[in-house]
């Protein structure tokens, strides 16, 4: 077992600024969709506003983090060991039977998280962020009163906003347990909170990078 | 340690960040105190009547007087005779119907029907004198009644069914010494009193806006920035701005908020952005008739009762009357909410001779849906009733109702519905089949006046609510907070059920393979 440095400090801010805007926007959605009676409707609609903004501009440096750090590769799934990671959540984990895969800082994933999580970036996040975009800017006139978007019905707009926010919910409730499936049930919370975990290095060259990572971390 | 420090503290940065956009101090409205300090200056008369020569006599008729105007204002007449105040019609392009002539002349209104047949009790409120048949003179400068509208005295009133002559206790000598720019008196001396007493038709106007505070009109009242009507409906060369759609048709020389007020007044985006298809009246007028009772039904069936043999007339404990042998039976609200209507400014009216197409008839009809980007939301004034028609043509009747004496097929004097039919019909010039019956109507008043205290004004979730909101009737359109897909919100919900059943099912697994693996670990 190794202390690897893992998650590294912007990695942990986006993370879990994310987890609260998206937490927030869920709250203040779901009150304007009048599900449920926190903040007061026009509070409500406001701060989502905000929040929304909050999440835009936090998703556009994420983007430039994950493409200038290379750390999108992350999220390439691998189906070799598919099927295993599957069986193992499913029956190996009760029978104490080892992870099939090894979590290194360059192969922070396991397939089904890589998948899941491409799943979260390509279809939930543009789905939300595409059309709540679309219902900001909804028959909004501006100082010449020109109607800018209303050819697509407000209805098919708020109907696929909200299914993007169902499906990032329950993304959240499945994610939020799985954090638990680690060697202990704290140790991936722990990791994301400080950016270092417990791992078995198994993997040499692996090994390597991580400790040149590690390097480049105390250099600063 | 230092990477939960970074974190923390750049996370608390966006905390207070967001605090400090959350809570921002309400900013002064310029626009809006731009308009009181021009409101609050008042209008000064540049002339003293009483000092001309040609007003310093004794008039014998109200005629007199006109001409004593005109020997000065010597074109005025001719634009007041091209005013609908003196026409009592409009020409205008209707939908459906191509260019028509609109006014009180030949629509069938509501409350007391028509004035065809009745104009002698009906032009109190025609800007005229002299009117007592259809046969009136449009033409003749003479009878034009500057006095109505410009007298300042408050001493003027017209008689009642004297055909639009003043009543004889008028000092027509002082009231035409005292002339000026017209005050709310003079406007509300009709406006205030149509269908037969204050507050009946209009249920935003009514006299107790002559001195009412804020909480009633914050333009009129006394206690506020003091408005007078004509501050608003302005008149260039005699043609007023503004109309209703009691009588109007078409979506021109309209009077709205958004002429002082811009369509962006609010310093909130958000409230601006309802501007687009929510009139302002919509959330500034909560409820009207906020004084006095308006009128909310009027059944012409129930009238010709009589008690002894005579007329007898019923009232409520708040003095309203509710029952009339000639009019029929009534019913009064205060404090109403309005219905609301997509409207884009179009109407179309029942004109005399139009054969009856819907149940219950609409004797006028307000244009507009949601789709059409010319409709917003407007608060209207619905008003009940039934009225007189004829089953066999499928026609509205217009019933002679007033005459001075009995015995002339008046149903005010005689209670006879099918000698006023007869009669009235005859004057019409429309066919009356001798058999007659009476049919539910309803008539459409947008509420424009009343308006009230911004912090009176609707809330969000006034209209954005599940349920009982104020646009609950509205169809057509998607309303956040109101409307939701059904299927999605059951799959949504049963998605969310579904993960936390599943995680904590596999939780329960994973703790009772744990405890059993413990037991076994023990035992070996």
């Amino acid at each position: 077992m190794q202390r690897v440095y893992i998650y590294r400090r912007f990695e942990r801010f986006w993370h879990w600024s994310q987890a609260m805007l998206i937490f927030f926007l869920a709250l203040t959605g779901f009150e304007v969709h009048d599900s449920i009676h926190l903040f007061g409707y026009e509070k409500a609609v406001h701060y989502h506003r905000v929040a929304s903004w909050m999440l835009l501009t936090l998703i556009a440096f994420s983007i430039f983090w994950h493409f200038t750090t290379g750390e999108w590769k992350q999220y390439i799934p691998s189906f070799s060991k598919f099927s295993a990671q599957i069986r193992y959540y499913t029956i190996g984990m009760f029978k104490g039977e080892p992870h099939p895969t090894h979590k290194t800082a360059r192969n922070k994933l396991n397939p089904l998280q890589a998948i899941t999580y491409l799943g979260f970036k390509l279809v939930m996040a543009p789905l939300i962020v595409v059309t709540g975009l679309l219902y900001m800017f909804y028959r909004t006139i501006d100082a010449n009163q020109m109607v800018i978007i209303s050819d697509i019905p407000l209805e098919v707009i708020a109907f696929l906003h909200t299914l993007g926010a169902y499906l990032i919910l329950m993304f959240a409730i499945i994610h939020v347990y799985m954090t638990t499936t680690g060697s202990t049930p704290l140790s991936n919370i722990k990791a994301m909170l400080t950016g270092y975990e417990d791992l078995d290095e198994s993997n040499e060259r692996q090994s390597k990078d991580t400790s040149i990572l590690n390097q480049h971390e105390d250099e600063k | 340690m230092k990477q939960v420090i970074a974190p923390i503290v750049v996370i608390t940065i966006v905390v207070i960040m967001a605090v400090h956009l959350f809570h921002r101090p309400e900013l002064p409205n310029l626009s809006e105190l731009q308009l009181k300090q021009k409101f609050a200056v008042k209008h000064v008369p540049s002339v003293d009547h009483s000092q001309f020569d040609a007003l310093k006599k004794d008039f014998a008729t109200p005629q007199e007087v006109t001409e004593a105007c005109l020997s000065c204002h010597n074109q005025r007449h001719i634009e007041v005779m091209a005013s609908s105040h003196w026409n009592w019609e409009r020409v205008s392009y209707v939908e459906g119907r191509g260019i028509e002539r609109v006014g009180k002349s030949n629509v069938i209104n509501n409350f007391c029907i028509g004035s065809n047949a009745n104009e002698q009790a009906c032009s109190k409120c025609h800007i005229g004198f002299g009117m007592t048949n259809n046969l009136y003179d449009f033409n003749n400068a003479r009878n034009v009644d500057c006095m109505v509208c410009h007298d300042k005295s408050e001493e003027y009133i017209k008689g009642a069914s004297a055909a639009g002559y003043p009543d004889r206790s008028v000092n027509l000598q002082k009231v035409a010494q005292s002339v000026g720019k017209p005050g709310n008196y003079n406007c509300g001396a009709c406006h205030f009193y149509g269908g037969g007493g204050n507050n009946v038709k209009h249920g935003d106007l009514e006299d107790a806006l002559l001195a009412c505070d804020r909480e009633v009109d914050v333009h009129m009242a006394a206690n506020g920035i003091n408005m007078s009507c004509v501050d608003c409906h302005t008149a260039d060369r005699h043609q007023i701005k503004g109309k209703l759609y009691s009588v109007s048709s078409s979506h021109e020389n309209r009077l709205s908020c958004e002429d002082c007020h811009t369509g962006t007044p609010h310093l909130d985006r958000m409230l601006n952005l309802h501007t687009a298809s929510v009139a302002c009246q919509t959330c500034h007028i909560p409820t009207y008739a906020k004084v006095n009772a308006t009128k909310m039904a009027w059944r012409w069936s129930d009238a010709g009762h009589l008690m002894d043999g005579k007329p007898y007339h019923e009232v409520d404990s708040l003095g309203n009357e509710v029952y009339l042998s000639i009019k029929g039976s009534f019913e009064w609200a205060t404090n109403v909410q309005p219905d609301y209507f997509w409207f884009n400014g179009h109407a179309r009216h029942y004109i005399l001779g139009d054969t009856i197409g819907s149940f219950p008839l609409k004797v006028n009809d307000l244009l507009g849906s949601a789709t059409d980007r010319e409709s917003k939301i407007y608060p209207v004034k619905v008003h009940q009733g039934d009225q007189i028609y004829d089953p066999n043509t499928m026609l509205l009747i217009q019933p002679k109702l007033w005459s001075a004496t009995k015995g002339d097929s008046a149903f005010w004097m005689d209670f006879n519905w099918h000698e006023a039919a007869m009669a009235g019909m005859k004057r019409v010039g429309l066919p009356y089949s001798g058999e007659y019956d009476f049919i539910e109507t309803e008539m459409f008043w947008p509420v424009n006046h009343m308006v009230a205290p911004k912090e009176k004004a609707l809330a969000c979730n006034d209209c954005h609510v599940r349920e009982n909101g104020r646009l609950a009737s509205l169809t057509g359109f998607y309303l956040p907070g109101r409307d939701r897909h059904a299927g999605l919100n059951f799959l949504g919900k049963l998605m969310l059920i579904g993960a936390l059943a599943g995680v904590l099912i596999h939780a329960f697994a994973r703790f009772f393979t744990a405890l059993k693996s413990e037991e076994i670990n023990k035992n070996l």
